[in-house]
């Protein structure tokens, strides 16, 4: 679009303005649609992007870990875990190891048994966190070596169930992002709807104005700018309250997990207010075709 | 100015018009006559290019009309000043800018077109009703109001469907009295009519071609008047 045809889009013309009249119920549907499908798309952007950065923190983080669990009998657990320390130290790729106090393990059992448990009472495996340096070690000689220097000693590196969880987060990222090419897509189909009804009801302007001499471009102008500008002003509503809405959720919190994660983080609180433009620029698509097409239709 | 060769129009399966010719020449007054159903209203379609015809071709301003775009056809009624029989107003306008319309749509400045509205609303005799609504107007006002329009762009072609069609005797004579001074002013004039008494009046005041549409051909009807 020339500089020209976008300054007469946002400026436009009064007088040309007037020529078609202001069709009523078009005008509700559009700024209806815009503004919810615009507050829907803030809400499939803050999923998308929380899985975004759910996904990549998973995959980094887990990555990296692993854990090493001592099963062994109460007398002999704490030199088990020495001696599994001591290898740990001597393997190559191994960032850092250590042991986690009876205080962290306790709080990792917390969200099951409850605050105050007496952990040294209960058979409760030693747990060793283990740091991967980079390049890793090798998980199979590690093994192999804990086995037999180490009889309680179980290595595990996350690989299990890190996978499905990291597939799962970005899937739900893809799902978001599909959900607003979606809800362009509806968006699109109901302002194309919506402009062919007001194209309809305006029949006799369209055709007065063409005997009179008016230009096809100078007829869909009429009805494109004043569709983009609804969805503009519905979308940015639409937007205004779902940003709103994602503000109210809780923030990301451990206890939470997941779901108090959901909202924006930085400068990704700047991405919804592309959902207005975009919203504008998918009703002048699909007004512009509508009313090539309906005055194509026209002798 | 505007040339018909041998034209041709089917409407609804069969012949409405056919291998009809006529030549509107620059500054030229044509009454255009015949019974109801006989196809005035479409040869007028035919010569500002609202319908294309079935064979033969039109011509206007040395352009084939129907080798012509949507844009160069929207220039072509731009030269073309047409009266319909119904007006064809917007009712949510007031008249000044309905008669204005041809002005907004082809992007000039109203305000620097202001007098010569005025005059002509004035020259139609409505000068007192600019600002009311098409609705609001007689049926003789609606007509005067549509001439005006049809001018506005100072046409060289002025076509009128049955401008006298829904008014009275002493309007008729107004319009007709309109047209002629239009006409002397070096337009073009083709008046569809079946009203013989209009065509008798226009005896006195102008040179005229009278064209009778029958049996889907056009006849010059009698001697010129």
């Amino acid at each position: 679009m020339s500089e020209g045809r976008l300054r007469k889009l946002i400026v436009g013309d009064a007088q040309a303005d007037r020529v078609v009249p202001p069709s009523g119920f078009t005008a509700q549907l559009t700024l209806f649609v815009s503004g919810a499908m615009a507050f829907l798309a803030v809400f499939a952007l803050a999923l998308s992007l929380a899985s975004g950065r759910l996904a990549t923190r998973w995959a980094d983080e887990l990555a990296r870990a692993a854990t090493l669990r001592i099963n062994a009998p109460a007398d002999q657990r704490s030199a088990q875990t020495e001696a599994a320390l001591a290898i740990l130290q001597q393997t190559p790729g191994v960032a850092s190891a250590r042991a986690l106090t009876q205080k962290e393990q306790a709080a990792l059992l917390a969200p099951w048994f409850g605050a105050g448990l007496p952990i040294d009472s209960l058979p409760v495996p030693q747990l060793i966190e283990v740091i991967e340096d980079d390049p890793g070690y090798d998980g199979t000689g590690l093994r192999l070596r804990l086995q037999a220097e180490v009889p309680g000693a179980v290595l595990d590196d996350h690989t299990r169930w890190r996978a499905p969880l990291v597939d799962a987060a970005r899937a739900l990222r893809r799902l978001g992002a599909v959900s607003i090419l979606l809800i362009a897509g509806a968006t699109a189909a109901m302002i194309t709807l919506a402009a062919n009804a007001a194209l309809a009801a305006n029949a006799q302007v369209i055709e007065v104005l063409r005997l009179v001499g008016a230009l096809d471009s100078y007829i869909a102008h009429a009805f494109i700018r004043r569709f983009t500008l609804r969805a503009l002003g519905g979308s940015a509503a639409g937007m205004a309250l779902g940003m709103f809405g994602v503000w109210l959720m809780p923030a990301a919190s451990n206890e939470g997990g997941f779901l108090t994660g959901l909202g924006f983080q930085g400068w990704s609180w700047l991405l919804p207010l592309l959902i207005p433009l975009l919203g504008a620029l998918v009703a002048f698509a699909a007004t512009t075709r509508a009313a090539k097409k309906r005055l194509g239709d026209l002798t | 100015m505007i040339e018909l060769e041998n034209v041709g129009y089917n409407y609804g399966g069969g012949e409405l018009l056919s291998n009809l010719s006529v030549k509107l020449a620059p500054g030229s007054f044509h009454f255009l006559t015949g019974p109801s159903g006989a196809g005035k209203t479409t040869l007028l379609k035919l010569c500002y290019g609202a319908l294309t015809p079935t064979s033969g071709r039109v011509r206007a301003f040395n352009m084939d009309v129907q080798g012509l775009d949507r844009d160069q056809m929207a220039h072509l009624r731009r030269r073309v000043g047409v009266v319909h029989q119904d007006c064809r107003f917007l009712d949510h306008l007031p008249v000044i800018e309905n008669i204005a319309l041809p002005l907004i749509v082809s992007g000039k400045d109203l305000g620097a077109e202001e007098a010569n509205l005025r005059e002509l609303l004035n020259w139609v005799g409505l000068s007192d009703r600019a600002n009311a609504l098409p609705p609001e107007l007689s049926g003789g006002e609606r007509q005067r109001a549509a001439l005006a329009r049809s001018v506005i762009l100072s046409p060289d072609v002025i076509i009128a469907d049955e401008p006298t069609g829904n008014v009275d005797w002493e309007m008729s004579q107004r319009l007709l009295q309109l047209l002629v001074e239009l006409n002397r002013m070096g337009k073009t004039v083709l008046v569809a009519t079946h009203d013989m008494s209009l065509i008798r009046a226009a005896k006195n005041q102008v040179q005229a071609r009278v064209l009778r549409i029958a049996a889907k051909q056009l006849h010059l009807a009698g001697a010129d008047l």
